[in-house]
């Protein structure tokens, strides 16, 4: 038979390396500042993306992940520089290249170029980063970083709790779509449509959403009473968290150090 | 429309960041004082059942599937605040665990398809259910054009925000965005309607019918969103500099950008001497690059698929 079109696995690596032995929070800190380092660059300041990109591939090999994982991995999130591809002709400033196409004159600008250079570099630099932090770090322990740099608890305990039965209800609608794909003929024949009109497949698709719906209100009320039965009380109780090793303390000032050294040569040059 | 990190200038990102927070913040106050203990642990397993929703796709054409984002059937059954809370949830999920948008662009990814999104399905749902409710076809037209108002309204954001950081011209990226989505809305809409008139026929003790509120917060909210992005939309379409004024007045930017659309200097086209025209013009023009962009990769993704499927065929 064959295998169906998307693979979904959680994307965390238990590998054991430095990267991951590093707390979770210091981690998510550090991830956090690289992207917003990122974003405070300015655009072209290319002597700051290769330091910020050296960086981002030193720790994808120290996380064990690899670097070729980690771009492999990064790819599918660039389709969006799509929509600033626009950007390339209408930036002011001089103009890189002309050339004529039917009635109207295009122009490639110079600006515009650097400009879409840059947002397409600092956007796979975020990226990257993000792939490695998801790669070394379990969902659970997200959790208890995310609860430490200040998320709401309710927010995090939902999430959580969202977290635990993703898997099995994204099985479940890959069920549906498989047997639904099942029970579909293709027809062989050139010029022959198979799959009935646009509305009657929206239409099908809609009662898919809602059994799967329905479904999903039950697990959550099984769920509910399963938790109520191990004493659940309306209040979710975390374990509490511990403190920062003298290590992590050192890796996350030495990373905040060099993040800033990243930010200011890139608005010094 | 998950705007990955890079793309928003931080004076765009960083306030809608504080928006979305904002917003959230008291979103869940006003959820965890109205909830019951039992419903607590639903909202988790349903942001998943969201997200599970998402993967359910059907072929449209040349390549391209459609499936549900679920901003507007979770408002339909659960009301604002909590497709809010849910929606936040979802796209934590995806772009922390699966890289679809960014973190810093988060705050307006939640902005734009939690929060416009929820408040939008909701103003559009009362309003139209409070002037046609009596009628038969009033519940599925009103799920279709929540479904439809959720995407459009949340595209024409993503648009406005993406000029506002000086990437793309207004007068290109907000009808490209805008037209684009007025398409992948009317998926949206007719899967948003089935769902409910599923729902509605199986489980008629799921009180999926929604009380008409008045005036409520949620009601005025999602009614002045949708009159000023309708209004802004045109604007900024057809005069890119104004939006970028407008910005300038409320100290979203300090430099200003000249953004002369240099695709037809001087308006060399031929009987078109009117400016506006050929700004509209145009945008008309990024709109179809950037869709037939779409659809080639459509195409190739399907071309390969077809090709995997002919390999793994021989092999067997």
């Amino acid at each position: 038979m064959r295998a169906m079109h998307f693979h979904f696995h959680d994307p965390y690596q238990p590998l054991d390396s430095p990267i991951h032995r590093l707390d979770p929070r210091v981690k998510l800190a550090l991830t956090l500042g690289f992207i917003l380092t990122v974003t405070l660059l300015p655009a072209g300041a290319w002597s700051s993306y290769a330091l910020m990109g050296a960086a981002a591939w030193t720790w994808a090999c120290f996380s064990g992940l690899g670097i070729r994982n980690v771009i492999r991995r990064s790819m599918p999130a660039l389709l969006f520089v799509l929509a600033a591809l626009p950007g390339i002709f209408t930036a002011p400033g001089p103009s890189w290249l002309m050339f004529r196409l039917g009635p109207c004159l295009v122009s490639v600008q110079a600006e515009g170029v650097i400009r879409i250079l840059s947002v397409f570099l600092k956007s796979w630099l975020s990226v990257q980063i993000a792939v490695i932090l998801i790669g070394t770090t379990a969902v659970p322990d997200l959790l208890v970083a995310m609860r430490s740099i200040g998320v709401p608890r309710f927010l995090v305990m939902t999430f959580g709790l969202m977290w635990r039965y993703l898997f099995l209800l994204t099985d479940e609608a890959i069920r549906m779509l498989r047997a639904r794909e099942a029970r579909s003929v293709a027809s062989e024949l050139p010029g022959r449509r198979g799959g009935g009109s646009l509305t009657w497949r929206a239409r099908v698709t809609g009662q898919m959403v809602g059994a799967l719906f329905l479904r999903t209100l039950e697990r959550g009320e099984r769920i509910y009473m399963a938790m109520v039965a191990r004493g659940y009380d309306g209040e979710v109780r975390m374990l509490s968290i511990p403190r920062l090793s003298q290590q992590d303390l050192t890796v996350l000032v030495g990373g905040a150090l060099f993040l800033i050294g990243a930010l200011s040569l890139g608005w010094i040059l | 429309m998950h705007i990955p990190d890079g793309f928003l200038s931080p004076s765009v990102a960083l306030p809608l960041w504080g928006v979305s927070v904002g917003i959230s913040g008291y979103v869940l106050r006003r959820v965890s004082q109205d909830l019951t203990e039992q419903e607590t642990p639903m909202i988790g397993v349903v942001a998943a059942g969201i997200f599970a929703a998402q993967m359910l796709n059907f072929p449209i054409a040349g390549g391209t599937s459609g499936h549900l984002m679920g901003t507007a059937l979770a408002t339909l059954l659960f009301g604002p605040w909590m497709a809010i809370l849910i929606m936040t949830c979802v796209l934590i999920t995806q772009t922390l665990v699966f890289q679809d948008g960014g973190l810093i662009a988060l705050g307006a990814n939640v902005f734009n398809m939690g929060i416009i999104g929820a408040l939008v399905a909701h103003a559009i749902d009362q309003t139209f259910r409070s002037l046609f409710g009596d009628r038969r076809w009033a519940r599925p037209v009103a799920a279709f054009l929540c479904g439809w108002a959720a995407i459009v309204m949340g595209a024409l954001a993503t648009g406005m925000e993406l000029a506002l950081s000086g990437l793309v011209p207004a007068n290109v990226v907000v009808p490209a965005m805008g037209g684009i989505h007025a398409l992948i809305g009317v998926v949206e809409g007719l899967i948003t309607m089935s769902a409910v008139t599923f729902l509605t026929t199986v489980r008629g003790d799921l009180k999926i019918e929604r009380k008409i509120a008045g005036r409520t917060p949620a009601w005025i909210a999602g009614l002045a969103i949708v009159l000023i992005l309708t209004l802004l939309a045109p604007l900024a379409s057809a005069d890119p500099d104004g939006l970028e004024r407008v910005a300038e007045d409320l100290g979203f930017i300090q430099a200003a950008r000249p953004s002369a659309f240099s695709l037809l200097p001087d308006y060399t086209i031929p009987g078109l001497p009117n400016e506006s025209l050929a700004t509209i013009l145009a945008g008309i023009l990024g709109a179809i690059i950037v869709l037939a962009l779409i659809l080639i990769l459509g195409l190739g993704q399907r071309s390969r698929a077809r090709q995997a499927e002919k390999a793994s065929g021989a092999k067997t």
